[in-house]
C-alpha cells in the first residue's frame, strides 16, 4: 500500500503505507467504525482505494476487471464475523464451494474435503445445514471454506466475535497452524487477550487504525 | 461457450448453488408451457389459413359458374343454348351441366336436406373450367348477353379475392401473434431473471467471495431457467399437438375449426418451438443476469 486512501463520501482510510510480506502475522485493531472492515475489503478487491496504490501479489488494484477480482479471491481466504454461507446446502458443499467455483478436479478435491473437515474438527458435522450449526461450529467452517484452496493469505475479519473464548482458542490454533505453514494471516479484532494469546505462540505483528491510519502498535499488548 | 457447457453438461453444484424457489420455478414452467401451447396453437392458424388462400386460389382462379336464370319455360333451351356457346369458346378445357342433385347439395347448407328444387324456379348452373391459356372473359359474356341474355357469369373474382385476402391476414395475424408471444416471453424471463438475482443477493454475495465469475453466476441461473423454459414449452407444445390430433379432420366441413391442424413437415414445428424457446430464454437470461450482475458492486 502506497499513500491508499478510502472514502465513503467522507475519507474513512488515508496514506495507509504498508507491506504485508509472505509468511507473516498481522492483526489490525481498532475502535469500532475505524476502518479495520474496509481495510480487509481493498486487500481482497471487495472495495477498490478511492486514491493511491495498492497491490496485491504484485498486481495493482487500479487496472484489476472483474475476472481478476474473483480469480484473486481464489489465492486469498476470507473469514467473515457473520461467516457466511449458502445456508439451503450442507456444510461440505459449502466449504467445498470454492472449488467447484473455480473448476477444480473434483475427485483430488474429495480427498482434500475429507481430511479438512476433519482437521477442523466438524467430519460428524459435514451434512449438517449452516443454520443447525453452533457459532463456534460455523466459525471453523468458514475457516475450512477459506483454506480449501491453500491460499497464500487468509484474511479474517473478528472471526471470534460471536463465540466464546474456548472457541476462539480452538480457532486461533488453527490460524497459527496455517501460519506455521507459510501462509499470511491478517485477523481485525479489537479482542486484545486473543491477541496476547496468540503472541504467546506466533510472532505477530499488531497494526492499529488510528486516526484514519495504520501504525505499527507499540510491545504493550 | 463456458456457460453453455454449465447447461449440457452440468455440474451437480452449478445446479445447487441457486435456491430453488418453488413459485418462481412453477410460474417459469407453466407460463411457458401456456405460450408454447398459444404459439403451436397460432402456427396451426397460419398454416390452415395458408392452405385454404392456397386451396382458394388454386382451384377457383381456374373456374368460373354460368347461371341461367330465364322463365321455367325457356329455361331449358335458354341452357342449351349457353352451352352451346360454350362448346364453340376457346379457351375452355370443360363445362357440365351441374345435376339437380348438385344444386340440391349445394342448397342444403341453408335450407336443409331434400329441398324439392325441382318445383321452384331454380337456375341452372353450368361449372367451367378453363385451359391453361384461358378464355377470354369479356368476348364471352358479350356473345352470351347476345345469345343467352338470361346467363350471367359469375369468374369468381368477386368473392375469391376478398377471401384470399382474407386468409392471408389470418396467416399474418398468427405469425404476428407468434412474435407477439415471443416478446412476451422474453419480457417474462427477463422479470424473472432480475426477480431471483435480487431476491438471492446473498447468494451472489457469498459466490462471489469464494472467488466465483459473474459468468458462473449468470450460469447458474441461466440454466434454472432455460431448461424449465424448455421442458414448460414442451409440455405446451405436446398439449397443443394432442389438442389438434383431436379436433375435426379438414374432410368433415361441417364442423367449425376443421382443418385447423399441422401437416406433413409442418409437424416438425413442433420440435423449434421449444428448441426456440431454449435459445430466446437462454440468451435472455444470460444477458440479463451479467447485466444486473455488473451493476451490483
Amino acid at each position: 500500500m502506497e499513500g491508499v486512501a478510502y472514502s465513503y463520501g467522507e475519507e474513512l482510510l488515508s496514506e495507509l503505507n504498508l507491506s504485508i510480506s509472505q509468511g507473516s502475522f498481522y492483526f489490525l485493531t481498532g475502535p469500532s467504525g475505524s476502518g479495520k472492515t474496509t481495510f480487509l475489503k481493498m486487500c481482497y478487491g471487495s472495495l477498490i482505494p478511492t486514491s493511491g496504490k495498492l497491490s496485491v501479489f504484485g498486481k495493482d488494484s487500479s487496472g484489476w476487471s472483474r475476472d481478476e477480482i474473483a480469480y484473486l479471491r481464489r489465492k486469498i481466504g476470507v473469514v467473515h464475523q457473520d461467516c457466511q454461507f449458502l445456508d439451503h446446502l450442507n456444510v461440505a458443499d459449502n466449504i467445498a464451494l470454492p472449488i467447484r467455483v473455480s473448476a477444480r478436479n473434483s475427485l483430488s478435491d474429495s480427498v482434500n474435503l475429507k481430511e479438512l473437515l476433519n482437521w477442523v474438527g466438524l467430519s460428524h458435522r459435514s451434512k449438517a445445514l449452516p443454520p443447525e450449526l453452533s457459532g463456534g461450529e460455523r466459525q471453523r467452517a468458514a475457516l475450512a471454506r477459506a483454506i480449501i484452496m491453500s491460499p497464500d493469505v487468509i484474511l479474517a475479519d473478528e472471526p471470534t466475535g460471536n463465540i466464546d473464548w474456548e472457541m476462539s482458542q480452538r480457532l486461533i490454533r488453527l490460524l497459527i497452524e496455517l501460519n506455521h505453514m507459510g501462509k499470511t494471516v491478517v485477523i481485525a479484532t479489537h479482542d486484545l487477550n486473543l491477541i496476547r494469546f496468540t503472541k504467546a505462540s506466533v510472532q505477530a505483528r499488531v497494526l492499529r487504525i488510528s486516526n484514519k491510519t495504520v501504525q505499527l502498535a507499540g510491545s504493550d499488548l | 461457450m463456458a456457460s453453455m457447457k454449465n447447461i449440457f453438461l452440468p455440474d451437480r453444484y452449478v445446479n445447487q448453488v441457486v435456491p430453488t424457489n418453488g413459485f418462481t420455478t412453477l410460474l417459469t414452467f407453466l407460463t411457458s408451457a401456456a405460450m408454447a401451447f398459444l404459439i403451436v396453437f397460432s402456427l396451426a392458424m397460419s398454416f390452415a389459413a395458408d392452405r385454404l388462400a392456397q386451396s382458394w386460389s388454386d382451384s377457383l382462379a381456374n373456374s368460373a359458374t354460368l347461371r341461367v336464370s330465364a322463365p321455367l319455360a325457356d329455361l331449358e333451351s335458354q341452357t342449351e343454348a349457353a352451352l352451346n356457346v360454350l362448346s364453340n369458346t376457346k379457351g375452355i378445357a370443360s363445362f357440365r351441366l351441374l345435376k339437380v342433385e348438385e344444386q340440391q347439395a349445394l342448397l342444403e347448407p341453408w335450407f336443409g336436406p331434400k329441398v324439392p328444387i325441382s318445383n321452384l324456379p331454380m337456375p341452372r348452373l353450368i361449372s367451367i373450367e378453363e385451359d391453361e391459356n384461358g378464355y377470354d372473359r369479356v368476348g364471352l359474356k358479350l356473345r352470351l348477353a347476345a345469345e343467352v341474355p338470361s346467363a350471367v357469369l359469375d369468374d369468381h373474382t368477386r368473392w375469391r379475392e376478398p377471401l384470399v385476402k382474407a386468409a392471408y391476414r389470418i396467416w399474418f395475424l398468427g405469425w404476428l401473434s407468434i412474435g407477439l408471444v415471443f416478446f412476451i416471453v422474453i419480457s417474462m424471463m427477463s422479470l424473472v431473471t432480475r426477480a431471483a438475482l435480487s431476491s438471492n443477493k446473498k447468494v451472489i454475495e457469498v459466490l462471489r467471495l469464494v472467488g466465483a465469475t459473474d459468468q458462473y453466476i449468470a450460469a447458474a441461473f441461466v440454466r434454472k431457467f432455460a431448461l424449465r423454459a424448455f421442458f414448460g414449452s414442451m409440455l405446451g407444445a405436446f398439449g397443443a399437438s394432442m389438442t389438434l390430433f383431436l379436433l375435426p379432420s379438414e374432410a368433415d366441413q361441417t364442423v367449425i375449426l376443421a382443418g385447423l391442424r399441422l401437416e406433413g413437415f409442418e409437424w416438425s414445428w413442433l420440435i423449434f418451438v421449444p428448441l426456440s424457446f431454449f435459445v430466446f430464454t437462454f440468451l435472455t437470461a444470460r444477458i440479463a443476469s451479467l447485466s444486473i450482475l455488473r451493476s451490483l458492486t
